[in-house]
């Protein structure tokens, strides 16, 4: 159906997006091996002397410790409030269905610096009101704000797919609410979940636009980046530990895609259908 | 039945957990409202509140010898807003870029989607979203930095540049502001702008080829229109993250945006009445845009 032509220039632009992709990532990983401070080209090689640094800092461990604490509290309590706003719009008719959907979706729609100062300025006004300080648990309340979305946006893309006829047979069968939600809605909505909070953990576990602003004195990753950036003998201590977080991180999303083989469809197809294509198409 | 009977038996149980979803069952709206109350409580309690406290805010003022908020109304930050010339210049600035970064990248997105969705395997297709969503999950900040060293002065872009015989600088340049937010949000264009040309039907390509349709004409009369919706979407995410960013400006630029502009009003300035006022800028802007994507109708088609 394409003509030639037309063929060759798809794949010259799908070869360019992903050369645009991964190009960077790869001159970030050669200059970790950098012995200079500066970024002339070419890099003076090899020193391993940042991942030494790097070991040694004594505030890294803290700070991967903060965001795990906030990814999982984050990734937590998305699951739990995006499926239970997911099953309400999916199962329900209600006046304000639409807005709902909307209000989920500004988190991610609104610029990250109004959500972030918005957040901190009612974090101040709590403190003046009931004494909240900054905590993982401010950052917790933040990075929920905008993880539920991604979480509702799985599941009910899901739910629209699942037939409501095997929700029917299950309660003709005698099942009760708990067992048709737990042998027949739960399997079906898994990947979903799966995907979803795979998701929400990831965006927590990177976000630094908000943090910065909910966080306070505590520490997580980003937050530690964010600090050794600025200052230029420190960055290429962020290289080294940004090369290592990349390798690590190839082993979870492989988990996943591994993981979600059994079921219908990839964690990579399942995030593109409902994490982003679907985001802004229930509210608006 | 019998399993059921068996289990009421063996605990003793009359079935309260029966009971209470016979109960729930009959009254649907109850349910609904168990289902609805905690993401509903959780979205007005702290997020609608704090987006109010912070258009409250903006309409109180600082007072310069004593640093203190004063909750006074007045629109003196909008008119602080509106009188100086700055303020103007750094909002067409950002919106430019924001626009240029939109362009761009869907630009980059369609011959990639196309390709994932259409001619690739279901290997090959699986590979590269995967290849796409990857990036993702490497820090932002991370990224950001691989684009500082790559357009820093004598780095691997001037380089490059040099030897194709430009000699240009981008280091702290808007040229290299634009080339980030297009890197850092590039996977965001993608994933809706595939989703969207996955559902595009292949009957309705060959129809338009039968037709007579030659591949411009196809992509104008029918691909275009079937995927805008996707293409609205991420044009959403590409243009609010642009907005929002007070980051990639400060490493990879040298003028101020909104974000940055923002960052400094309330961090070094400490005058959060008038950030709160600017931070009103981009919320109006993105609301036009989302009301705009809206009523052209390009939402409910996905």
């Amino acid at each position: 159906m394409e003509s030639r032509f037309v063929l060759v220039a798809i794949k010259i632009g799908t070869a360019t997006a992903l050369l645009f992709l991964y190009a960077p990532l790869v001159v970030l990983g050669i200059y970790a091996f950098n012995k200079s401070i500066t970024f002339g080209w070419p890099p003076e090689l090899w020193t391993l002397k940042w991942f030494s640094v790097a070991w040694h800092d004594p505030d890294l461990p803290p700070a991967l410790l903060g965001s795990i604490e906030a990814a999982i509290g984050a990734t937590t309590t998305a699951l739990i409030l995006g499926s239970l706003a997911a099953f309400a719009v999916h199962r329900f008719r209600f006046v304000g269905r639409d807005t709902l959907s909307f209000a989920l979706v500004l988190p991610i729609a609104l610029p990250g610096i109004v959500t972030a100062i918005a957040l901190s300025s009612a974090i101040d006004f709590g403190h003046s009101a009931f004494g909240l300080t900054y905590s993982v648990w401010t950052i917790i309340i933040g990075h929920t704000t905008f993880c539920i979305v991604v979480v509702f946006n799985n599941v009910v893309a899901r739910l629209r797919r699942t037939p409501t006829s095997l929700v029917e047979a299950s309660m003709d069968l005698g099942g009760d609410g708990w067992q048709t939600f737990r042998f027949v809605t739960l399997p079906s909505i898994r990947t979903a979940l799966v995907a979803g909070g795979l998701l929400a953990f990831g965006l927590s576990f990177d976000e630094i636009v908000v943090t910065n602003f909910t966080a306070g004195p505590k520490l997580t990753l980003p937050i530690w980046i964010f600090n050794n950036l600025r200052l230029p003998r420190q960055q290429p201590v962020v290289n080294a530990v940004a090369l290592l977080l990349m390798l690590v991180s190839i082993v979870p999303v492989y988990l996943a895609q591994r993981l979600t083989q059994g079921g219908t469809e990839s964690v990579a197809a399942s995030v593109a259908a409902g994490g982003a294509g679907e985001t802004p198409a229930p509210g608006l | 039945m019998a399993t059921l009977t068996e289990e009421r038996q063996a605990t003793g149980d009359p079935g309260i957990g029966r009971r209470v979803s016979a109960a729930l069952f009959r009254h649907p709206r109850g349910k609904l409202a168990l289902m609805l109350a905690p993401p509903l409580g959780w979205l007005v309690l702290v997020y609608l509140v704090a987006l109010a406290l912070l258009l409250l805010t903006s309409f109180w003022r600082l007072n310069v010898l004593t640093s203190q908020i004063e909750h006074v109304w007045s629109l003196s930050n909008y008119q602080t807003l509106v009188q100086g010339s700055v303020y103007r210049t750094i909002v067409l600035r950002t919106v430019g870029i924001a626009a240029a970064v939109t362009l761009t990248d869907l630009t980059l997105a369609f011959p990639i989607s196309y390709y994932a969705a259409r001619l690739a395997t279901p290997r090959v297709r699986a590979l590269l979203l995967l290849a796409v969503v990857m990036p993702l999950w490497s820090n932002y900040l991370v990224r950001m930095f691989s684009w500082k060293i790559l357009t820093a002065g004598g780095g691997p872009l001037e380089s490059l540049l040099n030897v194709i015989g430009i000699h240009k600088s981008l280091a702290a340049s808007n040229w290299a502001v634009w080339l980030t937010f297009c890197y850092l949000w590039l996977p965001f264009a993608i994933l809706p702008v595939y989703a969207a040309m996955e559902r595009v039907p292949t009957s309705l390509l060959e129809a338009s080829s039968d037709l007579g349709g030659r591949g411009w004409m196809t992509f104008r009369r029918v691909v275009l229109p079937l995927i805008l919706p996707g293409m609205v979407a991420a044009s959403i995410f590409t243009f609010s993250l642009t907005l929002g960013d007070y980051i990639t400006p400060v490493y990879v630029g040298k003028d101020f945006f909104i974000g940055n502009a923002i960052y400094n009003l309330v961090g070094l300035a400490s005058n959060l009445p008038l950030a709160a006022a600017f931070a009103v800028i981009p919320m109006i802007i993105m609301a036009v845009y989302l009301t705009i994507a809206r009523k052209l109708g390009a939402f409910e088609a996905l």
